[in-house]
C-alpha cells in the first residue's frame, strides 16, 4: 500500500491535483448542505451548463482566458434565474429548465460552427490532472472565501430557507444573501469545470450533501458528514483513478453514488 | 428563570389608513387600528376578506400604503417597533436535518448553527421552557407535530421580546383541549410580557372569551371593539349571518379599558 503511495506521489502533477482535491471538495461539502436545503440542485445544474454558452460567449469576443467569460456568463446567468424565480409565479423548476436549455442551445450552436465541437468536448469529462500551481492559487483563495461565506452566511441562510417572511422579519435581507449566495455558487461550479467537467460538476456538489442528509439529524452533523464524504470521495476517486487510468470526475462520482445509497439503505434499516 | 415583565400599558400601535391593492384589485383600504400592549386583538372576517393581507402589510412582505406608529403614549416618544410573527406552517420535510436548535439559532443568534455552543444552547432551553417544549430541542422540526411546532416558533417569536406579536390562523388544525392551551398561553403572554398580541382566527368562541378587542374586516374595519360589541354589531350578523351564532353575553371577555 505504501508502495502505492510512493508511487501515487512521484509526480508533480499528481500532489498539485491531491492539493486541488483538499481545497475542492470540503468546499462541495460546505455549499452542498445549502444547495441541498435550498432545494437548488436543479438550479447549480444548469449553472454548470451555462459553462458552455460562457465559452461561446469568449469566443464570439476573442477573449484569450476562457475561465474568465464562463465565470463572468455564469454569474449573470445565476442573477438572471434569480431575478426570474422571484418575478414569476410558475414553477421554479420550469422556468430553470427554460432558460438552462435556450442559453445551453445558444452556446452550442455557437460552439459547434463549422463543425468544431470536438475542440471543446474535454471540457464535458475535465482533467484534474492538468491543473498547475496558478490555479491552485486562485483555488486556495475561493476556498477561504467560502469558507468565510459560510461562517458569517450560515444562519440567515438557512433562516430563509426555512421561512423567508420569517426572516425577514428578523431582519435578513433575503434579496442580497440569495444572490451572493448564487453568485458564490456560479463561481464555485464553473471555476472546477475544466477539472471535474462539465457533466459531472453538480454531481460533487450535490451527492455528499445528499448522502448526508441521509443520516444526519441536525446541522452540524450534516455539514460535518458532508464535508467527510466529499473529502473521502475526492481522495479515492484521484487514487483510484489514478490506477485504473480512467478520468478522475466520474470515479470520484460513484463514489458518491455509492455513500449515498449506503446511508440510504443505513437510515431505512434504522428506522425499521 | 425567564425574566417577566408585565405590560406597561403605555405603549400604543396605530395602523393609519392601511391599504393593499394587487394591481386593480383592492384587497384593503383605509384600516385604521389602535392596539396597546398588554392586550390580545383578533382579527375575523370571511374567507378572502383581507386577514392575511393585513398581517402580511403589518410584517412588511407586500406593499401597502398608509403606515404603523408605535408611540409611548406618556412621553409620546416614536420608536422603531419590533415584530414576532408566528406562521402558520413552515414548509420543510421531515427528512431535513434541521433540528428545533438550529432553527432558534439561525433565527435568534449569530453563532453559527454547526458550532458547539452552550450559551446559545441554554438560551434556547430557557425559551423553549416557557412553553413547555424543551424537550423539542434536538428534535427535527419537519418531524414535530402541529402543536409542538407552535409551540416552538411561539417560544422563538416571544425570545425576541416583540412589541407586537402577530398570529396568522395559528390553531388550525388542533384539537379542543389544544385549542385552549392556545389560548390560555396567549393570555398568560399578554399578562406577562410587554407585548400586544394580534391574531386573525376563525374560532369565534374563543374570540369572544379572549379577546380585548375584535376588529371585524371586510376590506376595511367594518366593526371594531369589544368582542360582545362586534359581535352584537349588524355587520356581524350581515357577514357571519344566518350562521346562528348564540349571544351569551356571560362567556364574552369583557376587557379593561386602558
Amino acid at each position: 500500500m505504501s508502495l502505492m503511495f510512493t508511487e501515487f506521489l512521484r509526480y508533480d502533477f499528481v500532489k498539485i491535483a491531491l492539493v486541488a482535491m483538499l481545497l475542492m471538495t470540503p468546499m462541495y461539502g460546505m455549499m452542498g448542505t445549502l444547495v441541498v436545503e435550498k432545494k437548488m440542485a436543479y438550479f447549480s445544474d444548469a449553472l454548470g451548463h451555462s459553462a458552455l454558452t460562457g465559452i461561446a460567449v469568449g469566443v464570439l469576443c476573442q477573449w484569450a482566458n476562457s475561465t474568465v467569460s464562463m465565470i463572468g456568463y455564469a454569474v449573470v446567468f445565476a442573477l438572471l434565474l434569480n431575478q426570474i424565480r422571484y418575478r414569476e409565479k410558475a414553477s421554479t423548476d420550469t422556468i430553470i429548465s427554460v432558460c438552462a436549455s435556450v442559453s445551453l442551445a445558444v452556446g452550442l450552436a455557437i460552439l459547434s460552427r463549422g463543425g468544431n465541437f470536438s475542440n471543446y468536448s474535454s471540457l464535458l469529462v475535465g482533467d484534474v490532472l492538468s491543473m498547475t500551481e496558478d490555479d491552485l492559487k486562485v483555488l486556495a483563495v475561493l476556498f477561504v472565501i467560502t469558507v468565510i461565506f459560510y461562517v458569517i452566511c450560515v444562519n440567515s441562510a438557512l433562516a430563509i430557507t426555512i421561512h423567508p417572511t420569517l426572516a425577514k422579519v428578523k431582519g435578513y435581507s433575503v434579496r442580497w444573501m440569495e444572490n451572493i449566495f448564487a453568485v458564490l455558487v456560479a463561481v464555485m461550479v464553473t471555476f472546477s469545470i475544466r477539472w471535474i467537467g462539465i457533466l459531472l460538476i453538480n454531481a460533487l456538489l450535490i451527492l455528499p450533501a445528499a448522502a448526508s442528509r441521509n443520516i444526519a439529524s441536525n446541522m452540524r452533523q450534516h455539514l460535518c458528514l458532508a464535508v467527510f464524504f466529499s473529502v473521502l470521495c475526492g481522495f479515492l476517486g484521484l487514487f483510484l483513478s489514478y490506477f485504473v487510468n480512467v478520468a478522475t470526475g466520474p470515479v470520484i462520482v460513484i463514489f458518491a453514488g455509492v455513500f449515498y445509497f449506503a446511508t440510504l439503505i443505513y437510515s431505512g434499516v434504522v428506522r425499521e | 428563570m425567564k425574566k417577566i415583565v408585565r405590560p406597561c400599558g403605555l405603549h400604543c400601535i396605530k395602523i393609519n389608513h392601511f391599504g393593499v391593492s394587487f394591481g386593480e384589485q383592492v384587497v384593503l383600504t383605509d384600516v385604521n387600528l389602535h392596539i396597546h400592549c398588554g392586550t390580545l386583538t383578533s382579527v375575523i372576517g370571511r374567507n378572502g376578506a383581507g386577514k392575511s393581507t393585513l398581517i402580511r402589510g403589518i410584517l412588511g412582505e407586500i406593499p401597502h400604503e398608509g403606515n404603523l406608529e408605535f408611540r409611548n403614549t406618556q412621553d409620546g416618544k416614536i420608536r422603531k417597533i419590533k415584530i414576532g410573527y408566528v406562521p402558520q406552517k413552515l414548509q420543510l420535510e421531515a427528512a431535513a436535518p434541521i433540528s428545533v436548535y438550529d432553527m432558534i439559532t439561525s433565527f435568534r443568534s449569530r453563532t453559527p448553527v454547526f458550532l458547539p455552543s452552550k450559551k446559545q444552547r441554554l438560551r434556547a432551553l430557557e425559551a423553549l421552557e416557557e412553553f413547555a417544549a424543551e424537550e423539542l430541542i434536538d428534535k427535527k422540526v419537519g418531524m414535530l407535530s402541529g402543536g409542538e411546532l407552535q409551540r416552538v416558533l411561539l417560544a422563538m417569536a416571544v425570545m425576541d421580546d416583540p412589541d407586537l406579536l402577530l398570529l396568522d390562523e395559528p390553531v388550525s388544525g388542533i384539537d379542543k383541549n389544544g385549542m385552549d392551551l392556545f389560548y390560555e398561553k396567549m393570555k398568560y403572554l399578554k399578562e406577562h410580557h410587554d407585548l400586544a398580541v394580534v391574531l386573525v382566527s376563525h374560532d369565534l368562541d374563543y374570540v369572544a372569551r379572549y379577546s380585548d378587542q375584535v376588529i371585524l374586516l371586510e376590506e376595511t374595519v367594518v366593526s371594531s371593539g369589544s368582542p360582545w360589541t362586534v359581535f352584537s354589531s349588524p355587520e356581524f350578523k350581515r357577514i357571519f349571518g344566518g350562521a346562528s351564532y348564540e349571544l351569551k353575553k356571560e362567556v364574552f371577555h369583557e376587557p379593561h379599558v386602558h
